[in-house]
């Protein structure tokens, strides 16, 4: 990747840092969009394995959404910003979508009952997820005025740059999808481990389900 | 269910009119605002922009006062368990909140603009109308639902006043920034500008969208 692409001659080699500033971004923006996907399906079915699900893809979103902000800010001391689509509007919707879904876990564990807290917490990724879009287009239409936008980064750049490029963000959405998956797996290792000791001890088993909430039993 | 809405309504606004507890701290808080923002900003005047952000700023922060008062009644007195015996819709309960946190935000707004005229705004209000009311309006429908929605979800939590104005405020965002933008040229000294339907258009589809999702949404809130 840091190879493959030309200098770019305006930033040097401080630019690559957009190979995984923007990814970042993107992936963190459309897991946010997942969560609330996986929200709506376990509202609706009531099964908490979306709503594990759920909660692994805003969490893991979160963590990109850092990682984000951290390479945005790198990057925007090291340069001035070359597109015009990637200054100051974008970075304050993300920020302002990142505030919002940084309450998402204080939310979840101020609730004691596991059953509602999942319930809570399904709404507040729905109402997020469908957040994220408006705020991005709201927050665009407000800086209209001032800068005229050009049509799309992709357009601006030339071939190579644009091809590692989309083969960052295929990779990024790849990085993200598996470590989602490993959180995952090892939750659900974890409950069954707790389970089984349980059994072992002789208690009771739970009758709850899967959830995301820390047993307190 | 309009029989429900009605009852409703009619509770929470008797309610208030009895107890006083909202409407005058909203009220209150607008006002001092006006004077805290006269202290930090150190001008006696504002016009354009700044006049319209500090307008809705603190509209904002009086509606998030609003949403916080909003179903604390219903937690402490048992009003969630007598609804949720009711043969009713539970969506009644949703549109009977956002009906009267409307009616609130209206009823401050009318009072807090005009005392924004009076206090800090350098050109009149004339030049303003009509289109101050619509935009006012069109964002209070928006910010009723945000808050009975954030209202619902906060009120069961344990860290009820500290929730909401976390989630509420970065939720009422696009809501500010469409409402700022548009009121901007409204506020202008010099000959107020026409009033740009691109922000009339955003606070429509974000009201729309939000209220559709959040009448979807709720019924899962007020399940035991």
């Amino acid at each position: 990747m840091f190879f493959y692409a030309p200098l770019e001659i305006d930033q040097g080699f401080v630019q690559k840092i957009f190979y995984v500033h923007v990814p970042l971004a993107i992936v963190a923006l459309v897991g946010f969009v997942v969560g609330g996907i996986y929200a709506i399906r376990f509202l609706r079915s009531g099964d908490r394995a979306h709503d594990l699900r759920s909660y692994v893809a805003i969490h893991m979103s979160l963590i990109f959404g850092v990682g984000a902000l951290l390479t945005g800010s790198i990057w925007a001391r090291a340069s001035w910003g070359h597109w015009w689509l990637w200054d100051e509007p974008t970075l304050v919707s993300f920020l302002i979508v990142f505030l919002l879904y940084a309450c998402y876990q204080p939310l979840r564990f101020s609730i004691e009952d596991p059953e509602r807290q999942s319930r809570y917490a399904a709404v507040f990724a729905v109402v997020g997820g469908a957040f994220v879009p408006l705020n991005f287009m709201a927050v665009r239409a407000a800086q209209s005025n001032i800068h005229p936008r050009t049509l799309s980064a992709s357009d601006n750049l030339p071939g190579p740059i644009a091809l590692t490029f989309l083969l960052c963000i295929v990779a990024m959405g790849l990085l993200f999808i598996t470590l989602c998956k490993y959180e995952l797996a090892a939750k659900n290792t974890r409950m069954q481990l707790r389970s089984l000791k349980r059994r072992l001890s002789g208690e009771a088993p739970l009758q709850r389900g899967r959830s995301a909430a820390p047993q307190e039993l | 269910m309009r029989s429900a809405v009605i009852a409703l309504v009619r509770k929470d606004l008797l309610a208030e009119l009895r107890s006083f507890e909202a409407v005058p701290a909203m009220l209150m808080f607008t006002i001092s605002a006006f004077a805290l923002f006269h202290f930090g900003l150190d001008r006696s005047s504002l016009e354009g922009s700044l006049a319209s952000g500090v307008l809705w700023v603190t509209l904002l922060l009086a509606a998030v006062l609003g949403m916080n008062r909003l179903f604390v009644t219903e937690r402490e007195q048992g009003g969630f368990d007598a609804f949720l015996l009711a043969p009713v819709d539970r969506t009644a309960m949703f549109v009977a909140k956002v009906i009267v946190l409307f009616g609130f935000l209206v009823v401050v707004e009318v009072v807090a603009v005009a005392a924004f005229a009076v206090l800090l705004l350098e050109p009149g209000l004339g030049r303003a109308m009509p289109g101050l009311p619509l935009v006012l309006l069109l964002a209070d429908a928006g910010l009723a639902v945000i808050g009975t929605l954030v209202g619902a979800l906060a009120v069961q939590t344990r860290a009820r006043d500290l929730i909401v104005p976390l989630l509420a405020l970065p939720l009422s965002i696009p809501l500010l920034i469409a409402g700022a933008n548009a009121t901007a040229p409204l506020l202008a000294r010099s000959g107020a500008a026409a009033l740009e339907g691109r922000w009339l258009a955003i606070l429509g589809l974000y009201d729309v969208v939000f209220a559709l999702l959040a009448y979807a949404v709720f019924d899962y809130l007020l399940e035991d």
